[in-house]
């Protein structure tokens, strides 16, 4: 099991041979092996995530940092100050990434084979769902923020090439795909920028990239009290047990009755699991304390003292420049305080997760981004990728948790994105679309969650969300193939009258009275939506309760205003997540089929179905994972607050919420009310046909709400005029004169043209003419002739130029550089 | 944490006078021209020009051969390779400014922004020749390239200066790319962007060998390429001929000596002053990149004279006598590589760039007065006859055409004397056996415009108003032949030059 940790470059390397495989051989194995392949590299790394997890279950949590063997120097300036290893890092939080990534993944990557069945580049696209794993993976595991910005540059362009995988598609739908897909590069852009700068001040002001150094400890103060713990509960027991000196092997097993001796002894209450978690690390330090105690292994340090600060990692480097406080970065003009440089650095970093997470203002690319097949959108645009901006400022905690001013504008960004997308997603009408701002909602909820300070509560629902946003998108995607069927069968039968107008399988008007024809999907998106509504018991309820909580527990103990701001939003924002929800589930599923596709709407095959099954399940029992304590007895089954207490060893400052049953409650009642609105505009009798209006917009009253949710708040509107308007002038000027009238029309008609009479001419004429005319005819003429074939490789074309300078560097490296290796082989 | 804020006196900022005073008399040119000088008589704009060049010249004369002569913290050095540097460079803007002026008006594109980006390239060369750290020269390369893309593209709605411009941003921006690769690479390997403390760590590094070696070998190929694009040798040669037809006429004659005497100014700097000491065993005499100067500049030579022969416009001609002229001058570097030669051959260098430059800008000079309005009239047939016609350009434009061969008493033949010289010193005979048989081709194509003016009947026409050319043509003649027949004026002052002491600590 020590070993298990070397194995992480593996979760890397699987997918990246899928890919591989499947861009060379893929589309010659032809049928559905090239997603049998995509699948199993993804399930392959789900196991090597799963062993990764077995390893830290069975060495203390503690965390390894692997240097794979290439690589090592990954970028080194010899004589410069920069040394950037490439490193992996196994610890909780990494490792709770990878086991959501390659889950969640391998998932999709199963329903995908049948998805994406008979499309024209079904090798490709698993080829590039591959090639996203391998990025997204070296995003989690990356030891220093350099890795974290290849993966995270990396999987920018596995979303780019995937939103526009149907950049062919017939009638103008291409375009529009296309158009998505760079409207996505280029809104992350803008982010990337952000937090490319935070990292150039990241590196300036520790002249280091790495998060921990090996051996480091992530989390000091836990690993002390933990050592204190379990040294107390040793005694405690033998007081308890009276003087039978207990073997050392069952001290773990005998946990709980420890944890209970310590109770009556009045020392704080460990849990029993920690009890166990902080025993290895205990015997360390009773050697340490008192000598003779028992115990044979090597000295284990339970914190960083005896490192030096300038080989600590960024954050250890942080926490102990605080400590001794006063410090001044400097900036050659210019110098800062370390506090101020803090709250500059995640500022830009917030700018990276406002991009890449969708938030306010950089959330408009998502949405979009629904015009990509609905595996990616799933896996994507929903699980994993968008969740990097809060996997990022989780990782970083030490900095927010140090940044107050920047919390709380995480705080007002996430909880304000929260709202705004959750209320525009009452207003649409396409089923995908409605999913993309609850997503964008969602993640609203994370990234507040990091404002408060939350970051337990932040992991525990990016990964609960990962469940049941996955499964509402592949449910959704099903749907969506189902009513395509529909389609398809009205058309080749050939009853019904012939309409021209395009048929738009995603539009939820279209649709209706699919609870039948579809069973099985109808089944697990409601669960879908109970979760995601945070109905009790459902894994959306534990996750989204433990944020509302923390903030309500911020607001009132900590005085800090963001944490009421953060509660009044959020409940808010839950209420329309309810409400659109319920609403999808009246529109699609109940009441009568509106069209005739729906009519004939047909339920997908098993290899769409079992993942749904697979996902539907986590969304019911994932957030058992991180039940609080006193609840129904439920913390006696699953435990209480476990994913925290496995976080904690990797996020310093993660802490567990206490339950607070009125908010509970209160937020249940809010989504059962919602539930009801929902059911009461849009249910039986409110049909909602293509062309007729909608229920909210009929009634006076409500109307202005859906007249804004509909056109999404003006938001693209206003960034049309701010931003894009003014740059497309110029663009058009650029387009029109240089690219059309220079480019296309004078080189392409002119140049080019004249390029290949002359090449043509260089080809032939040397043939025609022999050499010896030139030798009789003295030197005079052969330097004329030459001089005249080297003119006709002045072909005025630049791209001719511009290969001849290429070959012009060649040429001048390999000379260079010949005596050099000329040298290595002879001595 | 890595810098102290610097003092206003430690940027030691007298030193820089001449380049930034033409840099500010650039931005009060711009302002004067908008606000001041009326619509109809930006003639005007041209003294003003002449008299920021003035300046500059006479502050560069003051500081010429400064003892305390480094700058902003050593990045920027005025030593007596720059004011030597710094004297060419503005005699070109200046003999540019007199060529420019009529063609102007007569082009019908007398715009005030023309001088201004003239002297900001030009300001952009004397940066090159002061720079003292490879960032520094990347901001210079810049600064002289980018105005010339522009005034290269001046003649709008002209087709073919369109053209040019075009092609030469296009393919400048591929180089420029180039040179900064090789700039992080020499960074790699050495760890700083300065060139006296790459010059130190080179001593280490040849020792060690190993991949640092790689990279700086690698680096020094690419800024080879990067700097090499813009003096035009071969292989990076191709887009001469295209962006000096195309261009108005006074500006290739601007840029075919204003950039090549930036980019040997750097090229010397970052070679023979940085990088002699670079060799790859014990006991070696030369430094590691010569055999590669060495090739590029008989390829530069061989194929600018032979393609020279078969032009027919006396743009493109020159644009290939350009080619084959920087060939002579890269002799002179590749001569610099070998250990000891170092201050010879720069000054061989330095020397032949002051010839090459009266006697270019002459040559295209009297082009320019046989130009016609529309930008016509440069055949080499145009020149028949001229001697009667115009008998005193003629006159001139033999010698421009003598000295471009290198006969003796004018000032390329000093030039080609000093180069061969320096090439033979530093063992490279096959090289200068080279040189002296181009030289020979190239008579065939230099005396065919003797022919042309002398030999043939015709009636050549001169068309328009040419004073200031004429000015710029005897002035351009006299110093070739002064140069010729007085070469101890000038060795008097390239022996002031002495790159390899004042580099080294």
């Amino acid at each position: 099991m020590e070993t298990y940790a070397q194995l992480v470059p593996l979760v890397v390397l699987i997918p990246l041979v899928g890919m591989l495989i499947n861009v060379f051989w893929g589309a010659r194995l032809g049928g559905r092996w090239p997603g049998i392949i995509g699948s199993t590299a993804a399930i392959l790394a789900f196991i090597v995530s799963g062993l990764l997890y077995f390893y830290l279950i069975g060495n203390d949590y503690r965390a390894v940092v692997v240097n794979p063997p290439f690589l090592n120097a990954w970028i080194s300036i010899p004589s410069g100050d920069m040394f950037i290893p490439w490193q992996m890092r196994v610890d909780t939080l990494s490792v709770t990434m990878m086991l959501v990534v390659t889950g969640v993944g391998s998932l999709i990557h199963i329903y995908a084979i049948g998805y994406m069945l008979g499309d024209s580049r079904y090798a490709r696209f698993f080829a590039y769902l591959n090639l996203f794993l391998v990025f997204m993976l070296v995003l989690v595991t990356g030891n220093n923020f350099l890795m974290m910005f290849v993966g995270w540059e990396g999987v920018g362009l596995c979303s780019y090439l995937l939103i526009g995988f149907w950049f062919d598609k017939a009638r103008g739908e291409g375009w529009k795909n296309s158009n998505a897909a760079r409207k996505a590069m280029i809104v992350n852009r803008i982010g990337d920028f952000g937090l490319l700068m935070g990292i150039f001040l990241i590196f300036w002001t520790f002249g280091t990239l790495d998060y921990f150094t090996p051996g480091e400890i992530a989390n000091p103060h836990l690993a002390e009290e933990l050592a204190l713990e379990a040294e107390h509960a040793a005694e405690a027991e033998a007081a308890a047990v009276e003087g039978e000196a207990a073997p050392e092997g069952e001290q773990a097993a005998e946990g709980e009755v420890v944890a209970e001796a310590a109770v009556i002894e009045g020392e704080a209450a460990p849990e029993g699991e920690q009890a166990v978690e902080g025993e290895g690390v205990a015997e360390a330090a009773v050697i340490e304390g008192e000598e003779g105690h028992g115990g044979e292994a090597a000295v284990v340090y339970t914190n960083n003292d005896h490192i030096p600060t300038e080989m600590l990692g960024v954050f250890g480097k942080t926490e102990r420049l605080l400590e001794e406080g006063g410090h001044i970065v400097n900036f050659g003009p210019f110098s800062l305080p370390f506090e101020t440089v803090l709250v500059l650095i995640t500022l830009f970093m917030l700018v990276g997760a406002t991009g890449k997470s969708a938030q306010i203002p950089l959330f408009i690319w998502l949405p979009d981004a629904m015009a990509g097949p609905t595996p990616v959108s799933a896996l994507i645009h929903a699980a994993t990728m968008v969740t990097a901006g809060v996997y990022m400022m989780v990782r970083s905690n030490v900095f927010y948790y140090n940044a107050d001013l920047t919390s709380l504008i995480v705080t007002l960004v996430g909880a304000g994105t929260a709202l705004v997308a959750g209320f525009i997603a009452i207003g649409q009408w396409d089923i995908k679309r409605v999913l993309a701002y609850s997503t964008i909602s969602q993640l609203g909820f994370m990234v507040a969650a990091v404002g408060i300070g939350a970051y337990s509560a932040a992991m525990f629902h990016l990964v609960t969300h990962a469940f049941f946003k996955a499964l509402l998108f592949l449910s959704s995607g099903s749907v969506i193939h189902g009513m395509e069927h529909g389609h398809h069968h009205v058309h080749e039968h050939g009853h019904g009258h012939h309409d021209d107008t395009p048929f738009d399988p995603q539009d939820m008007r279209n649709m209706g009275g699919l609870r039948r024809k579809m069973p099985v999907t109808y089944r697990v998106y409601l669960i879908g939506t109970l979760a995601l509504a945070g109905i009790f018991p459902f894994a959306g309820f534990w996750s989204k309760d433990e944020i509302l909580a923390d903030s309500w527990l911020v607001g009132l103990f900590d005085n800090n205003v963001g944490g009421y701001i953060a509660l009044g939003l959020l409940l808010l924002a839950a209420f329309f997540t309810a409400f659109y929800m319920w609403r999808q589930m009246e529109m699609v599923f109940y009441g009568q089929p509106r069209t005739e596709a729906a009519e004939h709407a047909q339920e997908s095959g098993p290899v769409m179905t079992w993942p749904l099954v697979g996902l539907a399940i986590l969304s019911v029992f994932g957030g058992f994972m991180n039940t609080p304590e006193n609840v129904l007895g439920l913390d006696g089954i699953f435990g209480a607050h476990r994913f925290t207490y496995f976080l904690e060893h990797s996020v310093v400052h993660a802490h567990a919420a206490e339950f607070q049953p009125v908010i509970a409650l209160g937020a249940l009642a809010l989504a059962l009310f919602a539930f009801f609105a929902a059911r009461t505009i849009y249910g039986a009798g409110h049909a909602l046909v293509r062309g007729s209006r909608d229920p909210l917009a009929v009634r006076p009253e409500t109307s202005p709400i859906w007249r804004l949710a509909h056109a999404r708040l003006y938001w693209d509107e206003t960034y049309f005029r701010l931003f894009e308007n003014p740059f497309n002038r110029t663009a058009k000027f650029l387009a029109d004169t240089l690219d059309w009238a220079f480019w296309h029309d004078y080189f392409h008609n002119t140049v080019l043209r004249n390029g290949f009479d002359a090449l043509g001419q260089f080809l032939s004429k040397p043939v025609d003419l022999g050499l010896i005319d030139g030798i009789v005819n003295g030197i005079g003429r052969l330097a004329r002739w030459l001089a005249g074939r080297l003119r006709g490789v002045q072909t005025g074309y630049v791209r001719t130029y511009a290969v001849t300078v290429l070959l012009g560097v060649v040429l001048v490296i390999v000379i260079l550089l010949l005596p050099l290796f000329t040298q290595a082989g002879g001595g | 944490m890595l810098f102290e804020v610097p003092s206003l006196e430690s940027l030691n900022l007298g030193v820089t006078l001449p380049a930034v005073s033409l840099a500010f008399g650039v931005c009060v040119l711009l302002l004067a021209d908008l606000l001041l000088v009326p619509k109809d008589r930006k003639e005007i704009t041209a003294w003003l020009a002449v008299a920021g060049v003035a300046v500059s010249f006479v502050l560069n004369l003051f500081t010429f051969n400064n003892t305390d002569n480094e700058a902003f913290l050593g990045m920027f050095v005025a030593d007596s390779f720059t004011g030597f540097m710094n004297i060419v460079i503005l005699l070109t803007a200046f003999l540019g400014i007199l060529l420019s002026k009529d063609y102007l008006k007569r082009a019908g594109i007398e715009r005030g922004e023309y001088y201004t980006l003239m002297l900001m390239s030009a300001a952009g060369m004397m940066f090159m020749a002061s720079a003292n750290d490879l960032v520094v020269v990347f901001i210079a390369l810049e600064l002289l390239s980018i105005p010339l893309y522009v005034l290269a593209a001046f003649r709008v709605p002209d087709v073919k200066s369109e053209e040019s411009g075009m092609k030469y941003f296009i393919l400048g921006a591929f180089s420029s790319a180039f040179f900064v690769y090789g700039a992080a690479l020499v960074y790699g390997a050495t760890g700083t962007t300065s060139l006296p403390a790459i010059f130190n760590a080179v001593g280490t590094l040849a020792e060690s060998g190993g991949s640092s070696a790689f990279l700086l070998l690698a680096g020094a190929g690419l800024i080879l390429v990067g700097l090499g694009f813009k003096v035009a040798v071969v292989p990076f040669h191709m887009w001469t001929p295209d962006v000096y037809e195309g261009a108005p006429t006074p500006v290739t004659a601007f840029m075919s000596v204003g950039a090549k005497a930036g980019g040997f100014a750097a090229l010397l700097r970052i070679m023979a002053m940085s990088l002699p000491a670079f060799t790859l065993a014990d006991g070696q005499t030369f430094a590691a990149w010569q055999q590669t100067f060495w090739i590029i500049a008989a390829l530069t030579l061989i194929l600018g004279n032979l393609v020279a022969i078969a032009q027919s416009n006396i743009k493109r001609m020159l644009a290939y006598s350009s080619i084959a002229h920087a060939g002579y001058i890269l002799m002179a570097v590749a001569a610099s590589g070998t250990i000891g030669l170092t201050d010879e051959a720069t000054r061989a260098a330095l020397i032949y760039l002051l010839a090459y430059m009266f006697t270019n800008l002459g040559a295209f000079g009297v082009a320019l007065a046989v130009e016609r309005d529309d930008g016509s009239g440069t055949n080499l047939n145009d020149f028949v006859g001229l001697a009667k016609n115009r008998p005193g350009l003629a006159l001139m434009m033999a010698v421009f055409m003598l000295s471009l061969t290198g006969i003796p008493l004018t000032g390329g033949f000093i030039g080609k004397w000093f180069v061969f010289k320096a090439t033979l010193d530093a063992g490279l005979v096959a090289l200068a056996i080279i040189g002296v048989l181009t030289s020979v081709v190239s008579a065939f194509y230099y005396v065919r415009v003797i022919v042309n003016m002398y030999l043939r009947d015709g009636e050549a026409e001169t068309p328009g108003e040419t004073q200031m050319v004429n000015w710029a043509v005897y002035i351009a003649g006299a110093g070739t032949l002064i140069m010729g027949i007085f070469p101890f004026l000038v060795t008097g002052l390239s022996d002031l030059v002495t790159v390899a002491a004042s580099v080294v600590r």
